[in-house]
């Protein structure tokens, strides 16, 4: 759906993004990360044909967004990053308005305001002044919008951004939702978000792509070691001594808290010794409140790729 | 075709639905209405050659209503998209950046156009109540319209071309007032500067919208406008296309 080769854009001699490559493929959900100012926004604008890159190209369903503009700009539904709409209209008129700048007409443009107007919940504030609009109605209207000629694709860029954690669970069901019939490229800070919604994550750091793969094999190649949480009554024993006996556990620091041992143990990368810290404790006894191995998250992941010193 | 009449029924409404078209409207109609006072008032005083739309036409008011519309039409257009950044929304739709510039330069044409309108009826009613007819004949009244179409669509290029400079409305006012009346002040070189050169005076007599209108007034109609001003406003609407695609590939 989305094919991008050698994507290059200088703005006065600031490289933003450098030698872009990547492809999405027709029903994907790709979650596009990176810090500010990586250059996901300048991609989305190139791929959204907004500007043109310095070099490269990139096809959005077979069209070139720059010699064949209009028609990548049929396929696609682009939010941007600011949602910036016409304060001066209400609701219903914007997006009837902005559907037939995208081609619909008479029956068709009516079902799909209404169509779109119910998928995004703003059915309720159909005939307000968008200028008096929260910002959690102007996101769903701009996402109203960006649906509203039914494209293959969508580019979302910071959908969430602004959004309070209620709001944030309905976009990201509908984001959801949506990945059964389009496809979708959607750029957000929220990490959470993007392990939940999206297959497949691109993270890039300085206008290079530092990572591209799902969500779960991204947090499985992470070398961290991992860590065991345990909450255990020990009745006397000393559990830092027993447990640094178990073959593979790095190390161990307790903390007592109202009678409860608190252990906190490192482990070797990709080893789970929780089988054997249960036998341990079966073994003395003790009396287990939580045993979990804390997993690495797309966050260490995303910190780990980005993460400058200066 | 379809989406020209889109963005153009969209730039049409944003004109009527906000209020300064209508304290435009306003400020227009009182100075109008001073300038056929005047005129009615001069041809009282005194027997004249002049018919009253002759005298109405070359009135200062008519001049200062005339030179003062087009900043305040045309400010808008091209500086508030890129100002609240609907330009690219706007922008990504599918959409050509020429049918955007001609559908902007269009609806304030038509406002331009629609606020002469009132001024028409000055005319009819003094037929009615005056009992005599407010023109010698129907080319008088027919040519002085015509060009405010012409000399309208020049200036309003103008104002558009200025509009697409900047992101501050009032800069963009700024400096297409600026262009408007120093053009319009061109004209009067020929009357200030004492030393008259023929060339001078070929090539201020195309901008000389004061003499235009003197001799349109009288229903005396000169070709040269009608090559002049369109072709003008065409290479601004080029110009003006040019910077609207420059300055948005570069944000």
């Amino acid at each position: 759906m989305i094919k991008v080769e050698q994507l290059t854009k200088k703005y006065s001699g600031v490289t933003a993004i450098s030698n872009l490559s990547f492809e999405v493929g027709k029903g994907e959900i790709v979650g596009f990360l990176g810090p500010n100012g990586a250059g996901k926004s300048t991609t989305m604008r190139i791929l959204s044909s907004f500007m043109p890159a310095t070099s490269g190209r990139a096809l959005i369903a077979g069209h070139d967004v720059f010699r064949d503009s209009l028609k990548a700009r049929m396929h696609l539904g682009y939010l941007p990053e600011s949602v910036p709409l016409y304060g001066d209209m209400r609701v219903s008129e914007y997006l009837r308005y902005r559907g037939s700048l995208k081609g619909l007409g008479g029956k068709k443009l009516r079902n799909r305001v209404n169509v779109v107007k119910e998928l995004c919940s703003v059915k309720e504030v159909e005939n307000k002044l968008i200028a008096t609009l929260s910002k959690g109605y102007r996101q769903r209207v701009g996402l109203a919008d960006a649906l509203v000629h039914d494209p293959d694709l969508l580019i979302l860029d910071e959908p969430t951004i602004g959004l309070d954690p209620n709001q944030i669970r309905q976009v990201r069901e509908l984001i959801k939702s949506l990945g059964e019939r389009h496809t979708i490229l959607l750029s957000t800070h929220i990490l959470s978000e993007v392990e939940v919604t999206c297959s497949r994550v691109i993270i890039i750091h300085r206008g290079k792509i530092e990572a591209s793969d799902t969500p779960g094999n991204l947090v499985g190649q992470l070398r961290t070691s991992g860590t065991v949480r345990l909450e255990v009554k020990t009745d006397g024993d000393d559990p830092i001594q027993l447990i640094e006996k178990i073959a593979g556990v790095k190390g161990v620091i307790a903390t007592v808290e109202d009678g409860w041992q608190r252990c906190s143990i490192r482990i070797e990368a990709k080893s789970d010794l929780r089988e054997d810290i249960f036998r341990l404790a079966v073994e003395r006894r003790w009396t287990v409140r939580e045993l979990t191995q804390e997993r690495a998250t797309l966050e260490d992941v995303f910190v780990e790729l980005t993460h400058t010193d200066d | 075709m379809r989406r020209l009449f889109t963005l153009l029924q969209r730039e049409l409404s944003v004109f009527y639905y906000s209020p300064i078209a209508y304290i435009v409207l306003f400020f227009f109609l009182i100075l109008n209405g001073l300038s056929f006072w005047f005129a009615i008032a001069l041809l009282n005083r005194a027997p004249s050659e002049n018919t009253v739309v002759q005298v109405f036409f070359n009135s200062a008011f008519f001049w200062i209503a005339y030179l003062l519309v087009f900043p305040v039409i045309t400010m808008r257009l091209f500086a508030e998209e890129f100002k609240l950044g609907t330009i690219e929304t706007l922008m990504t739709a599918p959409v050509r950046d020429s049918e955007v510039v001609i559908s902007k330069f269009l609806a304030a044409l038509i406002f331009y156009l629609s606020l002469w309108l009132p001024s028409l009826l000055y005319f009819l009613i003094f037929s009615w109540l005056g009992n005599r007819s407010a023109i010698g004949s129907a080319g008088q009244l027919l040519a002085p319209y015509l060009l405010l179409l012409i000399m309208g669509m020049f200036n309003v290029a103008l104002g558009c071309l200025a509009s697409a400079l900047t992101s501050n409305q009032i800069v963009a006012a700024m400096i297409s007032l600026v262009l408007t009346i120093g053009i319009f002040f061109l004209t009067l070189i020929n009357y200030v500067v004492n030393v008259s050169s023929p060339l001078l005076r070929d090539i201020t007599a195309y901008v000389a919208q004061l003499d235009h209108m003197d001799s349109f007034s009288r229903g005396v109609i000169d070709s040269r406008v009608f090559i002049f001003y369109p072709s003008m406003t065409f290479l601004l609407l080029v110009i003006t296309y040019q910077i609207f695609q420059y300055r948005r590939w570069r944000t």
